[in-house]
């Protein structure tokens, strides 16, 4: 019986259309072990992202230089964080006396989020093209918040005096890209703004929008805000030069 | 004396009103914590159970927990509610009420005549003095039958969503989900996508490609595309294939006020679909998703607790007679569900009280990659589910949702446990996979050779 004929992979032409786990084949009922310890890997790089450290030395190192500014949220770590997203929201004490109004046109926040590589790969590069792209804005010194949530870019932005506030924040990992990053703009930032006050560009990593396709849609979104003197559902994006953002995002409004 | 009193473990235990009862007595989660409504301690979780214990059923008649005059759930629940219906029960405290429904005199026949007599707060107090075994064994003796183009929630069955998901909603990316599951006899509850791109027109896209997909094969099941309920009418006006009318919904008006949605709404989409009447075996058009949370993270939850503002939300579904409801436990997120201990309880917790209500109750078995869990605890929750005798389940190809960024259950987990339990997909479904020739000698779904004859009509040869 050597001579049983090769199984053909009758999935072979729908691979290219999905990133699904289709045609995985069966272990009696059971999925197969390759399949299942791929599923495992995906699993344990999403875990890793959510609950890893960003190592901000490295981040700052590979910003344009200019000084940085470092605060923290009030969760003092990532399972208080993970349970208390008000906590993540806020700025704790120390980190709210070390803000002062400069006057700003931009702030720019590097927030951890949910994904931790994410901003570990991703933010650097995202920020030093934003820079490229807004000669002639006073930009204020790059933010690192740990333990962050969206919404610290409003206290942050409102004591810094920046007209806009962008936070570039880790995003919360699937199976396919646990290193997704966000961004997130909000136009006169102050505690309280809500989500629907924001403009969101979604799904920067590897396999999704560069930092530089990232930083144009950015760019394009903080001009017409400082033109409006508005963010959010009221700030459309031009139908014609933008594809939807974020198709195959991960739904952050549970999380962000 | 105050009202909500009692002495426990040498200490006097005062609760100032009964939402405040109710929020205490339930099981830890992180989401009524972050809410600010949790016990402070396990000795006052366990007294005020003592105290919701003595109190009689008719107190949820006549405290309402939502104001009557600001709410139309509310104005819902207690307008419906069947008095003659109730009355076996109605002498009952709560304590006694889940002592009676574990008993023999509770068959699946007293519970079906039950439910229109009990109130969602009534079901949310007393699951909250069951165990998760009272929640397995109640849940297994009530039958809440539904169908459109199958049925659904006969006893021996189990009904499976298949979820064919895509990032960009590539039709062929849909269909290679969808025929994989199709050979797994997944999709007798529904073949439902979660559009990516949420419009009218991307909707009558997927509507016209699923139901050629469904007609193609002669597939007894219904497809659904989850969008947003006004979206849906204008799809069934400008003619599209519609079969169900999908919609997430809350327990209270304001939560459903954030959905987008009110109960006229929900009300006229139903008449809509209805009057297409595409239903083979059945008239159930609607379908519902609900989840633990989902108030409170719309500020809406009028300081219930959130398992009992979840199971108003059953409430909501109740009139409208869905053919599905479920809820995604898993994927609210670990601020409201922390671990797989509170996935657990609450799935168990979900299925049973919406049961209980007459309500269709599937569940999402799943969960997102910031809480602690992971598929072995899905394992023992779709386990679970399975004795509990869930109407019907959720799976996705390897378990991994690629347009949610979330796990849920296997094709694969839904065909193992329906042979460990010996459950069977919807009687049409299951004899449809008889026709196409994927039952082996004794009905199981068994592995497919390659080249085999289901395999060749499904994807189609020249692969």
């Amino acid at each position: 019986m050597a001579d049983s004929p090769i199984p053909l992979d009758p999935f072979a032409r729908f691979r290219a259309a999905t990133r699904a786990r289709i045609g995985l084949g069966r272990s009696g009922d059971a999925m197969p072990l390759r399949p299942l310890l791929d599923f495992q890997l995906a699993h344990a790089q999403a875990r890793d992202a959510v609950h890893g450290r960003v190592d901000w030395d490295r981040v700052a190192a590979a910003l344009p230089s200019g000084p940085v500014l470092s605060v923290h949220s009030a969760a003092p770590d990532r399972q208080t964080y993970l349970r208390r997203p008000d906590l993540g929201r806020r700025l704790d004490e120390t980190s709210a006396v070390g803000l002062s109004d400069g006057g700003w046109d931009l702030a720019l926040v590097i927030a951890d989020g949910l994904s931790a590589a994410a901003v570990q790969s991703w933010a650097a590069p995202t920020i030093a093209a934003i820079f490229d792209r807004l000669p002639g804005w006073r930009i204020a010194p790059v933010v690192f918040a740990s333990q962050a949530r969206v919404a610290i870019g409003d206290p942050i932005g409102e004591k810094l005096g920046a007209q806009l506030v962008a936070v570039l924040i880790g995003e919360r990992p699937g199976l396919s890209a646990a290193d997704s990053l966000g961004i997130y703009l909000t136009y006169a930032p102050r505690s309280g703004r809500r989500d629907s006050e924001r403009n969101c560009i979604s799904n920067i990593h590897g396999g999704g929008l560069s930092p530089s396709q990232a930083a144009d849609k950015l760019v394009w979104l903080a001009r017409q805000a400082r033109h409006l003197r508005l963010t959010g559902v009221d700030l459309k994006e031009d139908a014609n030069r933008a594809e939807p953002i974020g198709p195959g995002a991960p739904r952050l409004d549970h999380d962000a | 004396m105050p009202r909500y009193a009692v002495n426990a473990g040498g200490e006097r235990h005062v609760f100032s009103d009964l939402k405040t009862v109710m929020a205490c007595a339930s099981p830890l989660r992180s989401g009524d914590e972050l809410a600010g409504l949790a016990a402070d301690s396990e000795l006052r979780r366990v007294a005020a159970r003592m105290v919701l214990a003595d109190l009689p059923l008719t107190v949820f008649l006549s405290e309402a927990l939502v104001p009557y005059e600001e709410d139309e759930v509310t104005r819902l629940i207690l307008d419906g509610h069947d008095v003659a219906a109730f009355a076996p029960v109605s002498h009952m405290t709560v304590g006694q009420f889940r002592d009676w429904l574990l008993s023999y005199a509770a068959t699946s026949e007293t519970l079906a005549a039950l439910a229109p007599g009990l109130t969602p707060e009534m079901v949310a107090a007393v699951s909250k003095l069951m165990r998760n075994a009272d929640l397995i064994a109640v849940a297994a003796k009530c039958r809440v039958v539904t169908a459109f183009r199958s049925t659904l929630g006969l006893p021996g069955r189990l009904g499976s969503r298949l979820q064919p998901n895509h990032p960009t909603d590539d039709p062929l990316g849909i269909a290679a989900s969808t025929l994989d599951g199709l050979l797994f006899g997944i999709g007798d509850a529904v073949i439902g996508i979660n559009p990516a791109t949420d419009n009218v027109a991307a909707c009558i896209t997927l509507l016209s490609m699923l139901d050629e997909v469904r007609t193609r094969f002669d597939i007894p099941t219904q497809t659904c595309v989850l969008t947003h309920v006004t979206n849906s009418i204008q799809a069934i006006e400008r003619g599209a294939p519609l079969d169900l009318v999908f919609q997430s919904i809350a327990g209270t008006e304001a939560a459903n006020r954030g959905f987008g949605v009110s109960l006229s709404m929900l009300a006229e989409a139903q008449a809509a679909a209805l009057s297409l009447q595409r239903g083979t075996v059945g008239t159930n058009v609607m379908y519902f998703e609900t989840g633990q949370g989902s108030a409170l993270s719309a500020d809406a939850h009028h300081g219930l607790d959130q398992q009992t503002v979840e199971v108003r939300a059953y409430g909501v579904a109740r009139p409208f007679s869905p053919l599905l409801v479920n809820t995604v436990v898993g994927f609210i997120g670990p601020e409201y569900l922390y671990d797989s201990k509170q996935i657990i309880r609450a799935g168990l917790e979900d299925h049973c009280c919406g049961k209980l209500l007459g309500v269709p109750m599937g569940v999402d078995v799943c969960y997102t990659n910031h809480a602690e869990a992971d598929q072995d605890d899905m394992d023992v929750l779709m386990t679970l589910l399975g004795t509990a005798g869930v109407n019907f389940v959720i799976a996705v190809p390897g378990a991994d949702d690629v347009m949610l960024n979330y796990q849920s259950l296997s094709y694969h987990d839904v065909l193992g446990l329906r042979h460990l339990l010996d459950l069977r997909p919807a009687p049409e479904f299951d004899a449809w996979l008889g026709r196409m020739g994927m039952l082996d000698s004794v009905g199981r779904l068994a592995p497919l050779a390659a080249g085999g004859l289901p395999i060749t009509r499904l994807l189609g040869q020249g692969a």
